[in-house]
């Protein structure tokens, strides 16, 4: 009877169009929110003795914003942060996030390098940071890449929440204009999405890697943004950096740039590593993933699992800086 | 740095065939910058070392193909959001490509980072002459502002006689919120 009753649900399930499994998903398409958020309950649901989904907070628009912890046990250990979609028209990174989570899944006891690193630090990944933008994307306009805020003195919607952080907040690497891509916002942290972060952080307190992923332009890049002068760690932020981009090539052969974000990309005040890094978390990172142009937001949805598999080696390689760099 | 007349850069890029990546060809450049005014395209003069690969039959097929069409060709969203371009989309996309180098040539500064983002809309015009006409919306993408600026573009187009954009004009940002 129970066979019965579970191929009745994964019937159901399949009509709906949701995942029935994290084996039978297609991690070769682009998915919608539903079906993102879906694919974190049955990753759960499969994995329960690795995996939890924890609320940090809710979206403008009232959505839950989830992140997945991965951890073998312990309390408050050492951790890694990672997150997607910060930027919701940057589709190959919430993709990307949802085949690292199945990956996690797949190697933590198989894969002797993320085996250690589970043995002593939990990993953290919010797939949909911006889910507000996330839907809007798909409903109403592909390039939107801020929040979907309204505030009062705004004449247009929507903040970028890479601009959003308390550090330079007001400088020059921002626009305090709301109908730019760039908007600051009335105040630091003032979108929940950010909000929720540092306040995850701050009550966490002891994450040691933080990795922003976003697209595209194939960069690996590290604080700080909003000055010139070097950060205290750059030698062994550019390092790092050198060695993950090293890893990342030799699979398919995909060129990245490395460098701080101001001497790399361009100056951004406000920006998510450079308030990580001044929290003291030593290993922050932002990934520019796929490609440099030729088809930019609108990546193909074939390119997504090479961009993921690449972009993993690079993650390893800082998740074992950190494990074997305890500070 | 050309005191008094702007910036100059010299470059050596390679040229690869996006339908042959083996196909390169070595070329040489000088971009000037003009110093002080926005409205001037910076100068551009280049040096190719070979030739560039031979496409008369390909460009023959597309030619005969868009002329023999009963109704003016019109489409949207090339690539669509998945980044899928129909394959006989292909060579209109390309053509929006190349038509855009030419417009983001004409809008470039040395603080620009401009990208063709995708086509929104294109309408075949008919011609009574041998010349192809297609109106484009394109989404440009500046990396800098990360705008996305709408931009339509009236592209002319003749296997023997290249391309040509006769008209296009910077689109103001729809309020589409």
């Amino acid at each position: 009877q129970m066979l019965v009753d579970r191929e009745q649900m994964e019937m159901l399930r399949g009509r709906r169009g949701l995942p029935i499994s994290t084996n039978t998903f297609d991690y070769a398409t682009y998915h919608n929110l539903d079906e993102i958020y879906a694919f974190m309950d049955l990753l759960v649901a499969e994995n329960p003795n690795l995996v939890s989904k924890l609320e940090i907070g809710r979206s403008t628009e009232n959505r839950p914003l989830y992140v997945l912890k991965f951890s073998k046990g312990g309390t408050n250990r050492p951790a890694i942060w990672i997150d997607t979609g910060i930027h919701s028209r940057e589709w190959v990174t919430q993709a990307s996030g949802v085949w690292f989570a199945k990956k996690i899944v797949q190697d933590h006891e198989s894969d002797e390098g993320l085996a250690s690193i589970l043995d002593k630090m939990d990993i953290f990944l919010e797939i949909v940071t911006n889910p507000d933008g996330f839907v809007f994307t798909q409903t109403q306009n592909r390039m939107w890449r801020k929040t979907r805020s309204k505030h009062s003195g705004s004449v247009c919607v929507g903040v970028d929440p890479n601009r959003n952080w308390d550090v330079d907040f007001g400088g020059s690497g921002a626009s305090g204009n709301s109908c730019s891509e760039t908007y600051r916002g009335p105040y630091p942290n003032s979108e929940p999405e950010v909000k929720s972060i540092v306040d995850f952080v701050k009550s966490h307190g002891n994450i040691k890697a933080f990795i922003s992923i976003h697209s595209y332009s194939q960069l690996l890049l590290y604080p700080y943004g909003y000055t010139t002068t070097p950060a205290p760690d750059e030698k062994e932020l550019h390092e790092i950096s050198e060695k993950a981009v090293a890893a990342l090539s030799s699979l398919y052969g995909t060129n990245y740039k490395y460098g701080s974000i101001i001497t790399t990309i361009y100056k951004a005040s406000g920006a998510t590593v450079d308030w990580t890094y001044k929290q003291g978390i030593k290993y922050s990172f932002t990934f520019e993933l796929r490609d440099t142009g030729r088809y930019g937001f609108l990546l193909p949805a074939k390119e997504i699992v090479p961009t993921a598999q690449e972009t993993w080696l690079a993650l390893m390689v800082i998740m074992q800086h950190t494990l074997d760099h305890p500070y | 740095d050309i005191i008094d007349v702007g910036h100059k850069y010299y470059l050596e890029l390679v040229l690869e065939d996006i339908l042959d990546k083996d196909s390169t060809v070595n070329c040489t450049a000088e971009v000037l910058y003009h110093l002080g005014s926005k409205n001037i395209a910076p100068d551009v003069q280049f040096t190719l070392e070979g030739e560039l690969k031979n496409a008369d039959e390909a460009d023959n097929v597309f030619y005969n193909r868009i002329r023999s069409l009963e109704k003016e060709l019109v489409a949207e969203n090339i690539p669509d959001s998945h980044g899928n371009v129909p394959p006989e989309m292909e060579p209109i996309h390309r053509l929006a490509w190349v038509a855009a180098g030419y417009v983001i040539w004409q809008n470039s500064t040395e603080n620009t980072k401009f990208h063709l983002a995708q086509i929104k809309h294109v309408k075949q015009t008919k011609r009574s002459d041998e010349y192809l006409e297609f109106d484009y919306m394109i989404l440009l993408h500046e990396m800098v502002s990360q705008e996305i600026i709408p931009w339509q573009m009236t592209v002319l187009w003749h296997p023997q006689h290249g391309v040509q954009v006769t008209q296009d004009s910077r689109q103001p940002k729809h309020t589409l919120e």
